[in-house]
């Protein structure tokens, strides 16, 4: 997830903004948003705006990789060469536009499937007996305390020509040869929904969790019946919830270097996979930065948008 | 306007429960205009409930929250629209309708609880302590205001507290429960003036109990010797009490006079000394200890402003009652 994505960060913006500033610093209020703030210009606007910066140098060999944009000439003259060249090569080349449309299906697919089944496990686990949900909840959020990379490895464990279950069928004599289940685009839409799972009920829970037991009865009292509640009723309030999840799943799983490398094979081609091919490959770094810089543009900018017209409306 | 009232824990929600349909009866059949709903779920009963918390759907604002009722009956939505005009004039919500439940008071927040529910016209509206989350004064204003709605649609309340006050401004009949049971029902005034046990005389205001053996029967009253006064007292609408019983013989505090002078008639009147005098204001409560050793509970109006107090600590006096004002009651 973002840094700019934080909640309240987009509230706070919009306190500091114009005369509110004087009133603000007046108290705490100030103080108070400075520090989220200086932590979101260190750590988010400074490294993107060198990584905006190194996106229109050129590669060279040598340390650092790239040449420098900025250069003072004799007569008090700042020259700026920008090489727009990544940037055309990311348009026209239909690699780049294939890896994108990949990565954004496989991160609208598991987006989907984790809301459906994050929808169900939480409202599943909000439905039990007042002692039995938190141990549900830990053992959701077990699969986070083994290491990321063991979770997805363990799949090939299973899933691999001689992995387990392949050796099983062959056993009990279904199959003879084994089956491929690794290498496709399916196996790694597979894996970012057992991966990110645990990030969509999360929220959704804690949005469940708010929704009152007697607006649910006061409901079914003015002739809402029990299906028709569910819709009216505990999807609409718990919509922010699934909202957040959606875009914690969703960001995530968008970026996913990991699970494609893994259970993808070479044939998947996805945005994560390219930018590490760029950086440890080619050791292009202004290619890796503009790849970046697109990203960002083409998902965060609307994102931020998106969420100040909310933030408007209220 | 129907109450319910009884100590925490006796029932009053549960069945209040029962009749909106969220718990099942164990046994018993609930019948509304003589039609039995007992298996009639939830959302098709005519009856509607207000909640304690008042439940308001925090993602609707109020006319959505008042109209929620009306779109599950599929109505029109001009008719909609002039239902939900009519009941937000009715409850003085009329120019809010498109706050959220956030920006509304306590106070908002019960009436468009309420709205929700009467613009149902239901057959039956249950409230669960309605004012339960209101401040004072704010509870004392709508106490009243609740009612006059009631008198306007005419629709049957029926109300659980546990504030006796609020049960009997607003009820035209109570009823006072213990341990899922209805000791007795009736108005306001015959709980108070004639309850049927010592539980319910208990549960409403403050009595004085005194133990006591049925004498004689006389006409329409009873004499009864109590040893704890020390005299023997009667009373009317006594019931037929059979001679030889123990009974208990109780007054209100508000039923007892004060005098220093020791009163002609040989009943009804037991000698004392007064031991606290609490100043309420409008009122003072003497706590008298009589000879038998028992502290007897008395209040006198202040009529008067200055402070001429005719009784004061370890003074001698005499309270005395009259017969009607009396009450017996089984042990």
């Amino acid at each position: 997830m973002s840094l700019e994505e934080l909640p309240g960060i987009p509230k706070i913006l919009k306190t500091i903004k114009g005369s509110m500033l004087y009133k603000s610093m007046k108290n705490m209020k100030f103080f108070l948003a400075l520090l989220p703030l200086a932590w979101l210009f260190l750590f988010f606007i400074i490294p993107v705006m060198v990584i905006l910066k190194i996106s229109f140098a050129n590669a060279v060999f040598g340390i650092p990789p790239f040449s420098e944009i900025f250069k003072w000439s004799a007569n008090n003259i700042i020259e700026i060469t920008l090489n727009i060249q990544n940037y055309i090569t990311i348009m026209s080349d239909s690699y780049y536009a294939h890896a994108f449309v990949n990565s954004v299906t496989l991160s609208f697919i598991t987006t989907v499937t984790c809301a459906a089944f994050g929808f169900v496990m939480a409202y599943g686990i909000r439905c039990t007996r007042e002692g039995l949900r938190t141990p549900l909840l830990l053992l959701v959020s077990l699969s986070f305390w083994t290491s990321f990379l063991i979770r997805v490895y363990s799949w090939i464990n299973m899933l691999s020509a001689h992995g387990i279950v392949n050796n099983f069928l062959i056993k009990i004599g279904l199959i003879d040869e084994p089956i491929h289940f690794i290498g496709n685009y399916c196996m790694v839409c597979i894996g970012l929904i057992f991966c990110y799972l645990p990030l969509m009920i999360f929220p959704i829970y804690s949005a469940l969790d708010k929704v009152d037991r007697s607006c649910i009865e006061s409901a079914w009292n003015l002739g809402c019946s029990i299906s028709r509640t569910f819709w009216t009723l505990i999807v609409p309030i718990s919509i922010n919830g699934l909202k957040t999840g959606c875009l914690m799943v969703g960001t995530a799983s968008l970026a996913e270097f990991v699970i494609p490398e893994l259970l993808g094979g070479a044939g998947s081609v996805t945005f994560g996979r390219i930018l590490w091919t760029e950086f440890f490959n080619n050791l292009d770094w202004p290619m890796t930065c503009a790849l970046s810089i697109a990203m960002i543009s083409v998902f965060v900018i609307p994102l931020f948008l998106c969420k100040d017209r909310e933030i408007e409306g209220e | 306007m129907f109450s319910l009232l009884g100590s925490s824990g006796c029932g009053k929600t549960t069945f209040l429960r029962i009749l909106a349909g969220f718990e099942k009866p164990s046994s018993g059949k609930i019948f509304i205009d003589g039609v039995d709903i007992t298996g009639i779920p939830v959302f098709k009963r005519p009856v509607n409930m207000m909640f304690q918390s008042y439940a308001i759907f925090p993602h609707l604002n109020v006319f959505d929250n008042i109209a929620f009722g009306l779109k599950q009956d599929k109505l029109a939505k001009s008719l909609i629209n002039d239902k939900v005009r009519e009941i937000t004039g009715l409850v003085n919500l009329s120019g809010l309708e498109h706050r959220f439940p956030g920006q509304l008071s306590g106070g908002q927040k019960q009436r468009v609880a309420l709205a929700r529910c009467l613009v149902k016209q239901p057959k039956l509206l249950l409230l669960d302590e309605p004012m339960a989350a209101l401040d004072k004064s704010l509870r004392e204003l709508t106490q009243f205001e609740l009612v006059n709605i009631q008198e306007r649609i005419g629709v049957t309340f029926v109300m659980v507290t546990h504030d006796q006050g609020e049960a009997m401004t607003m009820s035209s009949r109570m009823a006072v429960m213990e341990e899922g049971k209805i000791r007795q029902i009736g108005t306001p005034h015959d709980i108070y003036e004639f309850p049927n046990s010592k539980y319910v005389a208990e549960f409403i205001g403050k009595v004085n109990f005194f133990e006591g053996i049925v004498l004689e029967h006389q006409l329409d009253q009873v004499l009864i010797e109590s040893s704890e006064i020390g005299c023997v007292c009667n009373a009317t609408h006594a019931g037929t009490v059979p001679v030889g019983t123990r009974v208990i013989y109780a007054v209100r505090p508000e039923k007892i006079m004060i005098s220093t002078l020791r009163p002609a008639y040989p009943r009804n009147w037991v000698k004392g000394t007064i031991k606290e005098i609490a100043y309420l204001g409008n009122i003072s409560t003497y706590y008298v200890r009589i000879a038998s050793g028992k502290t007897v509970i008395a209040t006198l109006p202040n009529l008067l402003r200055l402070d001429d107090r005719n009784f004061q600590w370890e003074d001698e006096v005499y309270l005395f009652w009259r017969a009607e004002n009396s009450m017996v009651l089984a042990t």
